[in-house]
This record gives C-alpha cells, structure tokens and sequence, in this order.
C-alpha cells in the first residue's frame, strides 16, 4: 500500500534523506530506526505529503502523493513528531474540528469523536483545554486524530516518546490491535519497541537505508548472535573449547576451583551451542547452565549505523 | 456540500471561535470601540463642527486599522507555524489556499463584527440631525473593504515568520506605506524631487484616495477592483510563500 521509490530530500547543502527505498503491504508494523538526524522524520513526512521529494516518488495505494497530496492524505493518519495540537481548544473541540475537515458532519461526525475518544482512553479530559494536558494525554489526543477517519495507513511520528511505561504499553497494544487490518509506518529510536511490535525494521542512517528486514532476522547480524554463556565444571576447558573452530573468543566471566563462568564468541554467528553441549557429555563435565543469544538488536544498530566499513565488509 | 467550501469554512470557523474563546476578542473590540469613539467625539470634534456627516469618524480608520489589524492577523500562521499545527493542517487534505482563505474571511469577519459595532456613532448623528444614510453606508463599505486589505496585508506578514512581533511590526511598515503613499504632505515632497508620473504611480497605490471617495458616498467601480486587487494580491502571495514554506 505504500511504495517510496528514490527519495531524495535536501535542506540547502544538505542531504537530509538519500536515495530511499522501501514498501510496505497491509498488516505491516515497519518501524523506521535511526540515530537523531538520520532522516527519520523527513521521509516520514514525505509520506505523509508535508513534504516534496526533490526526486523519487512516493505511492499510497497508487496515488503520487507529490502530485495530488489531497487525495493520497485521505488514506493516511499522520502523527507528527512534535505532536502539535491547537492548545486553545478542548480536547473533543479539537478532534470535532478535524473531524469536520475530514469531510464528517452532524451525528456522525459526533460518532466518530465520541469512538476516538474512547479507543485512546481520552474519556477523562474530554473537555479540558489541551494546553493543561500532561504530556501522555497530548500524544494520544494526537494519536486519536489520526483514526477519526479510519484510514489504511497509519503514520506515527515517535509515537511513545515522552510515555511512562503504562502509557507507552497502552500506545502499544493499540498499534498491535490496529495492524491487522492497516499499515503502520512509525519512527523510534526505542529498539525495545520495535522488537516488541513490529514486524519489519528499517534503519536509517545518513539518510540511507542501511538495513530493512524483520527484526528477528536482523539480530542474527548481530556479533552476539548464538553466543553461549556457560556455566560448568570440569578439567581444562578453555582448552578444550579453544581447538572449536567456530569459537572465535573466550572470556571467563568468573572461576572459582575447576567451576567457571564462560562467555563463547562464534565466528561469523556460527552456531556453537550444539557442539559444546556434546563435548560436555562425552567429558563428563558437570553443566549448570548454559544460555544461547538471539542476538541484540541495539548491537546490530550500534554497529551498522556508526561504521560505514563493517558493513561494506558484509 | 463542496469539498472546497466545506474545509474552508471548517478553517473560518476554528479560527473565530480562537478569536472568541481567548480574550483577544474581547479587548480588541473594546480597544477598537474606545479608540473610535475618542477619535470621532475628541480629536475630530464631532459635536462643535456642527455637521451630521461622519467624516470624523471615518478618516480616522486607516491609522487605526494599521495598527490594530496586524494584531489581529498576527498570529494567523505565525502560530501554526510555531506550534507546528501547519504540520497537521496540511496533511489532512486541506489545500494551503483553502486554510488561508478560511483564515482571512474568519479575521475580516471578525474586523466587521466589530465595525458594525460601532452603530452608535451612526444613531447618534440620526438623533442630532439628518445625515445622508447612503453616504454613511459607502463609508461603512469603504471601511470594510479597507479592513480586508489591512487583514490580507497583516496575514501575508505573518506567513513570512513565525515570530508573532516581527509579524506584527511588518504589517505595520506596509499599512504605513500605503496610508502615507496618497497622504498630501507625502506626495507633496516627493512632487519636488521625481517626475510628476512617478509621483502619480505611487500615490496611485494609497488607500486613501480610494477610502475617501468612498467616504463622500462615492461607489466606483474602479475603488472597488483597487480593494479587491490588494486583498488578491496579499491573498496570492502569502500562498507562494505558504508552498515554499512547506515544501509543497
């Protein structure tokens, strides 16, 4: 449903996004990573039709949203980043307003308020001003903006930043309760998050995409990825463990007499876990525990968007 | 209903209810009411000249309009802009041509409202004596108009930044212009130093000749394209420099 092309956006000498590309089918949570300044912000808005690509093409559901933002802005709800909202209005005010913009009036218009209202908990300030609102209701009175028309698109612009852990919880759930019948598109920087909801991540850094996959797969990347860390007794292990091929580093975490906490790097993400479980058997050593690392998604990050040569490399 | 009208009325009446749910409103008008009465009853004499015509009370409207307008139209889209709303505006299908326009009928509206308010001067000069109702209903349409290009002026200045004072004090420059271009002493000066058409060109620009003709209950045609031609202009420009702004 959405299909960026080419992007390219650049504020004076500045590049600001660089040749993006990317696209997204319904039921998708893409989540766009990326340190501060990557271009997170700027390709989303892109989207959204804030802002003119200087050249690619982005389509919602097949209209150029450059060439006719109007229509394609049917489609799509869009949270930006600064959530910015009228702050002399109420909250219901505010929501009836853009209600009314999306084309509802009378009852329905009403209807779709009151629905909103309650889907994103707003019941208790309802009539408040929205410049005494606490930071958590100001993002969901701008989260809530984005559904009054239920749109297959869902843009959201660091939708839990600022959110105490309830609230960004609560934000949460509504996405994964969403996500079946639209496409969300949101930009974090919070990695915990995009393992926790989205089933695509793609990060940017300098403006590039330098990774787009689903998490689970981008962790493998990671250097940790099939890590072991062991905790066993028995003679002359690192030793032993030493002549494995795939082990490409051991540190011991702790010893105490023959007992020691190890910690087992693979080469190249190799599994190891397997052979050294095997050995253990065949040498009788005594194993207390031993964990295998699905790998870090912030080592992945770290790695890909701070060295240009590690990833050339891969 | 049209989709056009339909997003710029939604703009107009966000915006008059801004005006109203502020105090803004309420100390502009009273300001405006204020001002108007003192000029018309103490500086223009309204009672001692004896006459019941409301020249006194007009010929004050353009300074008090080019200082109280740009207050009013400051914030327009120095605020959207600021508070990042225009983000928000423009990415629920409304057209910046339609949000300015909802915004300049909400504010010219507004402008008005509180022109019509000041009705008492008019029952006044009935009671007194038999001021001629056409030429003080020419005036009234002269102010109006007058107001609109004041309004249209002061919302191009304020899509030029989003700091709501540099807004405010470029609406006040061009206001000055366009009084002082017409204004005798003015165009006297500039008659000794530049050629008669020169001087003629910029004079030509001036609220004033056509404020005043309206103002003797004159309608021409003419001043009314020159009003409507000001607000076009100003209308048309602060929507080039809300696409650039923009991006779009």
């Amino acid at each position: 449903m959405i299909n960026a092309s080419g992007l390219i956006k650049n504020f004076g000498y500045r590049r600001a996004v660089d040749d993006v590309s990317f696209e997204a089918q319904k039921g998708a949570v893409v989540g766009i990573l990326g340190p501060n300044g990557a271009g997170k912000t700027t390709t989303i808005r892109m989207v959204a039709g804030f802002l003119v690509p200087d050249a690619g093409t982005v389509w919602v559901k097949g209209i150029d949203v450059a060439a006719d933002p109007v229509a394609a802005q049917k489609h799509i709800g869009y949270m930006p980043e600064t959530t910015p909202l009228y702050e002399d209005m109420t909250v219901s005010g505010f929501l009836r307003f853009l209600a009314e913009v999306r084309g509802f009036s009378g009852a329905e218009r009403q209807r779709r308020v009151d629905e909103v209202i309650e889907r994103c908990f707003l019941q208790p300030v309802r009539n408040q001003s929205i410049d005494t609102l606490s930071k958590g209701y100001r993002q969901r009175t701008c989260f809530a903006q984005t559904l009054l028309h239920d749109p297959d698109i869902l843009l959201l612009d660091e939708p839990t930043e600022g959110l105490d852990p309830n609230q960004k919880q609560v934000v949460r759930d509504m996405i994964r309760e969403m996500s079946k019948e639209k496409v969300i598109m949101l930009s974090t920087h919070v990695l915990e998050e995009v393992e926790a909801i989205c089933t695509r991540a793609i990060i940017i850094s300098a403006g590039k995409v330098v990774a787009d996959d689903q998490p689970s797969v981008l962790k493998t990347r990671s250097t940790r990825y099939n890590a072991v860390t062991l905790d066993v007794e028995g003679e002359g292990i690192p030793a032993i463990l030493e002549t494995f091929p795939n082990i490409g580093k051991i540190q011991t975490l702790s010893t105490d007499g023959n007992r020691s906490r190890l910690f087992l790097l693979p080469k190249l993400g190799k599994p190891i876990a397997a052979d050294v479980l095997e050995t253990a058997r065949e040498k009788r050593w005594k194993l207390f525990d031993l964990k295998v690392d699905e790998g870090r998604l912030d080592d992945v990050f770290r790695r890909i968007t701070t060295t240009e040569d590690i990833r050339e490399a891969e | 209903m049209n989709e056009n009208l339909h997003h710029i009325t939604a703009v107009a009446k966000r915006e008059w209810r801004a005006y109203f749910d502020s105090p803004v409103a309420y100390v502009f008008i009273i300001i405006f009411l204020m001002l108007s009465g003192f000029f018309t009853f103490s500086i223009a004499r309204f009672f001692e000249t004896g006459q019941a015509d409301l020249t006194g009370f007009f010929q004050w409207h353009p300074w008090l309009y080019m200082i109280l307008v740009p207050a009013v139209a400051m914030r327009l889209w120095a605020e959207e802009r600021r508070s990042g709303t225009i983000e928000l505006l423009f990415t629920v299908s409304v057209t910046p041509l339609q949000a300015l326009l909802g915004k300049f009928i909400a504010a010219w509206l507004f402008m008005i409202l509180a022109l019509i308010l000041t009705f008492p001067v008019v029952l006044t000069a009935v009671y007194l004596g038999s001021p001629d109702l056409g030429m003080v209903a020419s005036g009234y349409l002269g102010s109006a108009l007058l107001a609109g290009a004041y309004v249209a002026a002061g919302m191009f200045t304020s899509a030029l930044t989003r700091n709501q004072v540099i807004s405010f004090i470029l609406a006040v420059v061009i206001g000055l212009f366009l009084i002082l271009a017409g204004y005798p002493p003015v165009t006297d000066l500039l008659a000794q130093h530049a050629p008669g058409w020169l001087v003629d060109g910029v004079a030509s620009f001036s609220f004033m000749p056509h404020f005043e003709a309206l103002q003797r209950g004159v309608i021409d045609l003419r001043d009314l394209t020159y009003f409507a031609s000001v607000i076009v202009f100003m209308l048309f420009s602060t929507q080039v420099v809300l696409k650039n702004k923009v991006g779009r």
